[in-house]
C-alpha cells in the first residue's frame, strides 16, 4: 500500500497544511499542486521582471516545513511548483536546504521541456496551429500578444526521476493528477498499458488535487454538521497495486470524508465523464465504485481506462486588454431601483466621454449578481452592491471609467455607502488559450541535482 | 407534486474557459431515477435562459446518482476575461438546484419525496 497526501490545492493554500500532512500520520508521499489555468501567466509576468523568478515561491517555505520528514523518515515530495522556471526553483529549494544543514542529504528531480514558448513560431511554420479549442480560432490573432506556452505533461518524467533516486520532484506545467499518479507507477510498476490501474491512479488525483475540497471544504451536503473545518484534515489517498484504494486523512482533524464528500469533488470541473482525457490514459468516471469504509474513509473501486490520445493540451497565456470593477452600496429603501438607476447614470455618463470598451458588465450583488432572474423579487432588499466593470484594449478609457465611480456618491442616487476602498484598480488580463499538439514535439527532461 | 431540487440533491459546479459544469447528485441513491427522468437538458436550458449564452448538455452517472450539466457561453468569457462576480462558476450549484419540478404524486409518495410546499 502506497499513501500519497495532498498538501496544497492551488498557489495561495493554506501554508501549513504541507506540514500537518507529513505530521499528522505516516505517508509517503506529500503531492502539492500550486497551477490553475491563470497562474502560469501570473508566473511568465513575474519571470519577465525577473529572470530568476517565475515559480510558485510558497513552495521553498513548504519544503523547509517538511524537511524533517523527507530526510528523516524518507517522505518524498511532487510539486508542479516549478511554474515557468522549474530550474530556479529547484536552486531556490537546494539553498533553503543548505541554509538548514540539509544540502547534501536531498536530490531534487527537475523536470523540464513543458515549455514551448521559445519555440512556438517554429512549431507555427511546422504546420502545428495551436487553434483555441474553444473558439476553432487560430493562434495568428493573437501570437503577438502570447506570454507563455506550456504543454500539460504527464506522470512519466516524474516517474523518471523517483527513479533516479529524487526525494523532490519539481515540475512545471504538469498536470495535476500526474502528481499523484506518478508515485504509484514507480512503485507499482504499471506499465503503459496498465489502463485501469493508470485511470485509478487519475481518479486518486482528481479527488485530492484540490486539496480539502473533498474532506469537507466547501461541501455543501449537510455542511452545518462538518466538524472542526478551521482545523481541516487534508485528504490522502491509501493506494493498492491493483488501483483500488481509499481516500481518508489524519485522525484528529476536522472535516469529513464520505461518499458525499467524495461525489461533489468527483463531479467538480467535469466534462464528458466517459472520458477524463490525460496524457497517460483517458478515465472514465461512469465505471467508479465509491462505498464508506469506516469513519472518514471511502473505498474507490471498478475504476476502468482506456489508451489516450496522440495530442497533448497545451496552456497558452496572452495579454488581453484591460479591465477595471469598481462598487458602492445602495440601502433600504429601495435598494435595487437606486443601484439600477446608478447603473444608467453611469452608462450615459460613460458614453457622454465617448469612451468605448469591448464590454461593461453590471451586477447587483445582494440582489441578482450570481442568481439572476432566478433570485426572485428583491426589490426589499436591505442592500444592493452595484457592481460595474469594463473591458477593453484602452488603458486610458479604462483608467478613465475608474474616476467615474466616486462622484456619483454625491451626485448620484441616494443612501449610498461603502465606497472607502477609492478608485476602482486597473488591471492587465491575461487570457487562457487552451490548445492541442502532437505529443511527439514535446521532449521532456529530468534532471537530478543534488 | 411540485419537488425543489434542493430538498433531493446536492451540487457543486466548476468551470472551464467559458463553460460551468454542475454535477447534481441525488441526496438518495432511490431519487437518483427522479433526477434522471424530470431534470432534463431542455428543462435545465430553460431554467438558466438569460443567464447563459450557450448550449447545454446533460451527462448520467448513475455510479454516482448524479447528473453532469455543462452550461456553456455561462461565464461571461470566462477566466481573467470575465467581469462576472462568480467567474467560475462556483455558485450555479445552487443556483440549478432552485428548480422545481413537477413529479406525479404516486411517484413522488412511492420514493417518498420531500415536497415543496
Amino acid at each position: 500500500m502506497v499513501r500519497v497526501a495532498a498538501g496544497q490545492g492551488f498557489w495561495g493554500d493554506d501554508l501549513d497544511a504541507p506540514r500537518r500532512q507529513v505530521e499528522g500520520g505516516p505517508i509517503d508521499y506529500l503531492m502539492l499542486d500550486y497551477l490553475a489555468e491563470v497562474t502560469m501567466s501570473i508566473l511568465q509576468k513575474q519571470k519577465e521582471r525577473d529572470p530568476s523568478l517565475g515559480y510558485a515561491r510558497d513552495f521553498v517555505g513548504a519544503v523547509e516545513s517538511v524537511l524533517p520528514a523527507v530526510l528523516d523518515r524518507g517522505v518524498k515530495v511532487i510539486a508542479n511548483a516549478g511554474g515557468v522556471n522549474p530550474p530556479s526553483c529547484a536552486a531556490a529549494v537546494k539553498a533553503a536546504a543548505e541554509k538548514r544543514g540539509a544540502g547534501g542529504k536531498l536530490r531534487i528531480g527537475v523536470v523540464t521541456g513543458d515549455d514551448l514558448l521559445s519555440r512556438l513560431d517554429d512549431l507555427i511554420v511546422e504546420g502545428h496551429a495551436l487553434a483555441n479549442m474553444e473558439t476553432g480560432e487560430s493562434l495568428s490573432t493573437v501570437r503577438d500578444s502570447v506570454l507563455s506556452a506550456n504543454a500539460y505533461i504527464g506522470s512519466e518524467p516524474i516517474v523518471e526521476a523517483l527513479e533516479g533516486g529524487a526525494n523532490i520532484v519539481i515540475t512545471g506545467r504538469s498536470t495535476d493528477t500526474a502528481l499523484t499518479m506518478a508515485p504509484l507507477r514507480h512503485e507499482f510498476g504499471w506499465g503503459g498499458k496498465s489502463w485501469d490501474q493508470l485511470a485509478a491512479g487519475i481518479v486518486a488525483g482528481h479527488i485530492i488535487e484540490c486539496g480539502a475540497q473533498c474532506s469537507g471544504g466547501n461541501c455543501l451536503y449537510d455542511w452545518r454538521s462538518i466538524p472542526d473545518l478551521a482545523n481541516v484534515g487534508y485528504p490522502l489517498v491509501e493506494v493498492r497495486s491493483d488501483g483500488t484504494f481509499v481516500v481518508t486523512k489524519h485522525p484528529k482533524t476536522g472535516g469529513r470524508v464520505s461518499v458525499p464528500t467524495v461525489s461533489e469533488q468527483l463531479v467538480y470541473e467535469m466534462g464528458d465523464p466517459h472520458a477524463y482525457i490525460t496524457p497517460d490514459v483517458i478515465a472514465d468516471f461512469t465505471t467508479i465504485r465509491l462505498a464508506q469504509d469506516g469513519e472518514n474513509r471511502v473505498l474507490v473501486s471498478g475504476i476502468k481506462g482506456k489508451p489516450p490520445t496522440d495530442k497533448l493540451k497545451v496552456s497558452i497565456a496572452y495579454r488581453a486588454g484591460f479591465k477595471a470593477v469598481g462598487t458602492l452600496v445602495y440601502v433600504w429603501p429601495d435598494a435595487l431601483d437606486k443601484a439600477q438607476l446608478a447603473d444608467r447614470i453611469l452608462r450615459e455618463r460613460l458614453d457622454r466621454l465617448g469612451l468605448k470598451f469591448e464590454h461593461i458588465l453590471s451586477e447587483f450583488v445582494g440582489a441578482t449578481a450570481t442568481h439572476g432572474h432566478l433570485a426572485g423579487d428583491q426589490r426589499n432588499a436591505p442592500e444592493v452592491q452595484l457592481r460595474f466593470g469594463v473591458r477593453g484594449a484602452d488603458r486610458a478609457a479604462v483608467e478613465r471609467f475608474t474616476r467615474e465611480i466616486a462622484p456619483l456618491v454625491l451626485n448620484g442616487p441616494p443612501s449610498v455607502t461603502g465606497f472607502a476602498g477609492g478608485r476602482p484598480k486597473v488591471e492587465e488580463i491575461v487570457a487562457y488559450w487552451p490548445a492541442l499538439i502532437d505529443k511527439s514535439v514535446v521532449k521532456t527532461r529530468v534532471e537530478i541535482i543534488q | 407534486m411540485r419537488i425543489r431540487l434542493l430538498d433531493i440533491a446536492h451540487a457543486r459546479s466548476g468551470d472551464k474557459g467559458d463553460t460551468a459544469n454542475v454535477g447534481v447528485i441525488a441526496l438518495e441513491p432511490r431519487w437518483y431515477e427522479v433526477l434522471e427522468q424530470f431534470v432534463t437538458r431542455k428543462k435545465v436550458a430553460d431554467h438558466f435562459r438569460g443567464m447563459i449564452d450557450g448550449e447545454v448538455e446533460r451527462y448520467e452517472l448513475p455510479n454516482l446518482n448524479a447528473l453532469n450539466f455543462l452550461l456553456h457561453g455561462a461565464l461571461d468569457g470566462g477566466g481573467t476575461l470575465s467581469l462576472k462576480t462568480d467567474a467560475q462558476g462556483k455558485v450555479y450549484s445552487t443556483a440549478l438546484l432552485r428548480m422545481v419540478i413537477d413529479v406525479p404524486d404516486a411517484e413522488a409518495r412511492r420514493l417518498q419525496l420531500p415536497s415543496a410546499q
